[in-house]
């Protein structure tokens, strides 16, 4: 399952990465791509930091603890956010720290022979050899590039520089190791692009900066040897070598990696760091509940789309899932309890009764809670997420001086529901054409609260779940899910955010074009995860790097 | 990264490891330094000004905190008594507004980052260089951290400070790990009397210096469009590194500077929680001035849609500004306006933390300027006019106190600009559109 370069850097110069390194023209290759591009660069995520350190180095390297960092969410993704994002003095700071630890476990006395190749003739003492030669392995898999000659040395200069002073060859690779991993070409994603023979005005990018975004956007990780070999031989520039990479790729079962980081993003799982579901409300929301829920998303999302190889679109009113007990228990549902040894969380395949009112991605309690208040559902916030996330529709904010405290005056015996109560704001003009958007969505998931549990009555009166989506009348939420599904706008943000996501920026114009197309046939040929992952990456605008537009305040 | 409800002990995190081996820190010396000889260095030198910016959302209830009288001898209203413990340093400025000039009003965020940056963006994601990193340059480098940021609510996000346009400077969460980031790995206690430079330390800069030394050969190849971001990149990298050239030297002794204890954490949102945290966060920033580790730091209670709690209460403080009836009687929203009275008890506990740190005859308050400020006048309203901001402290005598400055309407960003003139900014002019301004309060300049 998991390739480990560390097995690649301790097979060192025999194995077929090492020679193909050893034996690359690479300072030429470097020459070429550092001193004569442009480069453009997206920050790391937090979670791709992590995976790219646990295929450098191995499994065994715990990384302790994250840099504190901000996202800014753009065209509806983080994603496109990280591409206007720098890096603050304390997350620098956090990541020497973060690198001084890893640099110590990768070279601490029980792991380094495992991992280093060669041997330094004396311990206390540097051997230029060895170091360079650990230095330029480890420096192609965390620059996810052959170093050129001249930084070799830098990098050797700072392990000299560090042996002298504190005595011990092992330090000094520690000292060049903490240098790299604190380098911008490790903590950024640098893409180097070339003006692009083929249209003119636009840049492409190099073979190596291809490696990095396919394989971040497929297994949001850094690339693999076979990845690297294809960028340092060419193929990857070229139609069957690439198409080659994105096959393997695509078939292999990282891509559920890449699939798990993809709808984190796009389905806005940062909001759990500050998710905040009040238990003394919502005794069944525990923190371990939260985490499931979580996972039961993912897990969901996962097995449909990779192991049933099923529609996105049928997700939305799908009656299968994974259950633990607990979540069972929030959602009132039995299953088979099973023991599990080692105290693992037993997850069970569960299929709801048919014409369970739980249907679907929005039936569960990732999607309920997260568009929630602490204290009470929001149809609002829920519709608004549903627009925004699944249809990427914009939502503008609320104008100023409206007077909303009719929302909440729950001692109005007239207003019991949250229907009767938003009723206010549909018959507002000012507030009417958005939260006409919104509100509909939203109340059709009013059998559920605030913690996704059901329910069929707010302050002792029925709740209303009816409303209408396109000029279609529906009941309940079941019936919208089943709306939803046949709405080519789900289908076509789906196809749109998944390209931006992968390059972190929105679509050009011509690429507007081939995602509508793209949307298209998929469409009728079946909206599934692998083949769209094999059309993006198989596309050569995939690889493009437009000009830059000028920005406005 | 963001977490919520965590519940930590200290001596969970005071343990690191450099280089492989274990490093255990001492738990954190009780008696205090403090004697009463602390009002400049050893050289006569004066100890220098700091300056705090503190962020609390959703305003004060209108028509209640203002006081009447303008100028000096005014009393404080019963809204906001809590800062009669420091009614002599404080001002309090009535009458600021933000400027929107017909860009949409980005609803609890305009506000802010209009008082902060300056400038008012059409998207909420783009955000500008703060006054307190322009503040920061004229500072120097004479620090350990340039700056610090802090969050009381668990979401790193919450803060208002950047040091240019690529995104806000994250704010730590956690008063463990401050104190393990100010008092961990590093620390050199100034009125020590041994000192030796640890070779690791300065390996570790080394390294930094030779990747800085990168900087040129990228910035070459740079679109235009990453020029600035690349650039932050090798500030802060700079930063980082100028941090460990100062735990290389002996600092200067600081008779004021003594290491805090804490207690146990937890962090959340409800009102118990976050004042924990506050306190605990002013305990250790107010050390870490004393101790000369930092003259910057930036404390939120919350974010721009503050989620703070009352017991019991299921909407959070921004739900409750929107949704709560004004009550026809009292002719004010209740809940509300014990919220805002909550944070002004929370803003004076720093306020008061800062001032019990004595420094000879005066206190570190005295040689501070902090700087309150939030994001709506009438958050019910979404409403940037009449938005309450205050500064407390005078910098050693940079700034007048005790006044009540009535603006007609002006806009906000000029306390902003008086603050920079105080500390020694040369500027002619700061922020955007009509948020620019060329005048400081000249009436509070002493």
């Amino acid at each position: 399952m998991n390739f480990s370069f560390a097995q690649k850097i301790k097979l060192g110069l025999k194995a077929s990465l090492v020679l193909a390194v050893g034996s690359l023209p690479f300072n030429l290759a470097a020459q070429t791509s550092v001193n004569e591009d442009q480069i453009t660069f997206v920050r790391l995520t937090a979670q791709q930091y992590r995976n790219s350190i646990r295929d450098i180095f191995g499994e065994s390297i715990e990384v302790n603890g994250n840099a504190a960092s901000i996202g800014v969410r753009e065209a509806g993704l983080m994603a496109v956010g990280g591409r206007r994002l720098s890096l603050s003095a304390s997350e620098v700071e956090s990541y020497e720290v973060l690198a001084l630890d890893i640099a110590s476990q990768v070279l601490s006395p029980k792991r380094r022979n495992t991992l280093i190749a060669c041997r330094p003739q004396d311990e206390n003492a540097i051997d230029n050899a060895c170091a360079g030669e650990f230095i330029s392995t480890v420096g192609l898999h965390l620059f996810r590039r052959p170093l050129s000659e001249a930084e070799i040395e830098n990098y050797s200069a700072m392990a000299r520089a560090a042996t002298d002073s504190l005595g011990g060859f092992y330090v000094g690779l520690q000292a060049a190791l903490v240098g790299m991993m604190v380098s911008p070409e490790f903590l950024f994603r640098i893409e180097r692009s070339t003006p692009n023979p083929e249209t003119p005005g636009t840049r492409r990018l190099d073979a190596w900066s291809r490696a990095s975004r396919l394989s971040y956007f497929l297994w949001d990780t850094t690339p693999n040897p076979s990845l690297l070999a294809a960028a340092q031989s060419g193929d990857l520039m070229f139609e069957d070598g690439l198409n080659q990479q994105v096959e393997h790729m695509v078939a292999s079962p990282r891509i559920e990696d890449g699939l798990r980081a993809f709808f984190s993003d796009m389905l806005a799982f940062d909001r759990f760091d500050t998710l905040d579901i009040d238990t003394t409300l919502y005794p069944k929301f525990t923190k371990n509940v939260e985490d499931e829920a979580r996972e039961q998303t993912l897990r969901t999302i996962s097995d449909h789309l990779l192991n049933q190889e099923a529609d996105y679109r049928d997700l939305f009113d799908s009656r299968k899932t994974f259950l633990t007990p607990a979540l069972a228990a929030l959602y009132g549902v039995p299953i088979p309890i099973r023991q599990e040894m080692g105290g693992r969380v037993p997850w069970v395949p569960y299929e709801y009764p048919e014409n369970h009112i739980r249907v679907g991605l929005l039936g569960q309690a990732t999607f309920l809670s997260l568009f929630s208040h602490p204290g009470a559902s929001s149809p609002t916030l829920r519709g608004k997420a549903v627009r925004e996330h699944l249809l990427c529709q914009t939502i503008p904010p609320p104008p100023g001086d409206v007077d909303f405290s009719l929302v909440r005056d729950t001692d109005n015996l007239e207003f019991r529901t949250v229907r009767d109560r938003l009723s206010e704001h549909r018959d507002n003009p000012t507030c009417a054409g958005c939260h006409m958007l919104m509100d509909p969505i939203g109340l059709a998931l009013e059998v559920f609260d605030a913690s996704g549990v059901y329910r069929t009555v707010e302050n002792g009166a029925p709740i209303d779940t009816s409303g209408e989506w396109l000029g279609q009348e529906y009941d309940d939420v079941r019936e919208l899910a089943r709306m939803l599904k046949e709405d080519p706008t789900l289908t076509s943000c789906l196809v749109q955010r998944a390209y931006s996501y992968g390059t972190a920026r929105e679509p050009t114009r011509a690429e507007v074009q081939w995602l509508n197309t793209t949307h298209s046939q998929l469409r009728s040929e079946g909206m599934r995860w692998q083949e769209l992952m094999q059309r993006i990456s198989r596309n050569p605008d995939f690889y493009t790097v437009p000009e830059a537009a000028p920005k406005e305040n | 990264m963001i977490s919520k409800n965590r519940k930590f002990n200290r001596r969970s995190l005071l343990r690191g490891a450099i280089h492989g081996s274990a490093v255990v820190m001492g738990l954190p010396i009780l008696e205090s330094f403090l004697n009463n000889n602390g009002t400049a260095f050893a050289d006569g030198t004066e100890l220098p000004p700091c300056f705090g910016s503190w962020f609390f959302g959703l305003g004060l209830t209108p028509g209640r905190w203002e006081p009447e009288v303008i100028g000096a001898n005014y009393v404080l209203p019963e809204h906001i008594a809590a800062l009669q413990p420091i009614r002599e340093k404080l001002n309090i400025f009535s009458g600021l507004q933000i400027f929107l000039d017909g860009k949409v009003n980005q609803n609890h965020i305009s506000g802010a980052q209009g008082q902060m940056t300056g400038i008012v963006t059409k998207s909420a994601a783009d955000y500008d260089e703060s006054f307190d990193a322009i503040i920061d340059k004229q500072f120097g480098a004479n620090v350990r951290f340039r700056t610090l940021e802090v969050a009381c609510d668990g979401n790193s996000s919450s803060g208002w400070t950047a040091r240019g346009k690529n995104g806000k400077t994250p704010c730590q969460i956690s008063p463990l790990e401050l104190y393990r980031r100010i008092y961990g790995g590093g620390f050199i206690d100034p009125n020590r009397a041994e000192f030796t430079a640890d070779p690791e330390v300065m390996v570790r800069h080394s390294v930094l210096s030779a990747v800085t030394d990168q900087r040129h050969k990228l910035m070459d190849t740079v679109s235009s469009d990453d020029r600035s971001r690349l650039d932050e990149y090798f500030t802060s990298l700079r930063d980082v590194e100028q941090k460990l050239a100062f735990e290389l030297e002996r600092p200067a002794p600081l008779p004021a500077c003594s290491i805090p204890s804490i207690s146990d954490e937890e962090i959340g949102t409800m009102v118990a929680q976050v004042q924990n945290t506050h306190k605990q966060f002013a305990t250790l920033l107010s050390h870490a001035l004393a101790c000369g580790q930092t003259r910057i730091f930036h404390v939120t209670l919350g974010n721009a849609f503050s989620t703070l709690r009352l017991p019991g209460e299921p909407s959070a403080y921004h739900a409750l500004t929107h949704e709560e009836p004004i009550n026809p009687a009292l002719g004010y929203q209740p809940k509300c306006k014990i919220l805002g009275e909550q944070c002004m008890g929370f803003f004076v506990e720093l306020l008061r933390a800062m001032d019990s740190i004595q420094e000879g005859e005066g206190t570190l308050l005295d040689r501070s300027i902090v700087y309150a400020f939030t994001d709506h006048g009438e958050a019910r309203l979404h409403s940037m006019k009449n938005l309450p901001v205050f500064t407390v402290g005078s910098a050693g005598g940079r700034l007048k106190t005790g006044l009540h400055v009535a603006a007609e309407g002006d806009a906000a960003t000029r306390v902003g600009f008086t603050i920079q003139k105080a500390l020694g900014v040369v500027s002619n002019r700061w922020g955007s559109e009509s948020n620019e301004v060329t005048t400081p309060f000249s009436e509070v300049l002493a």
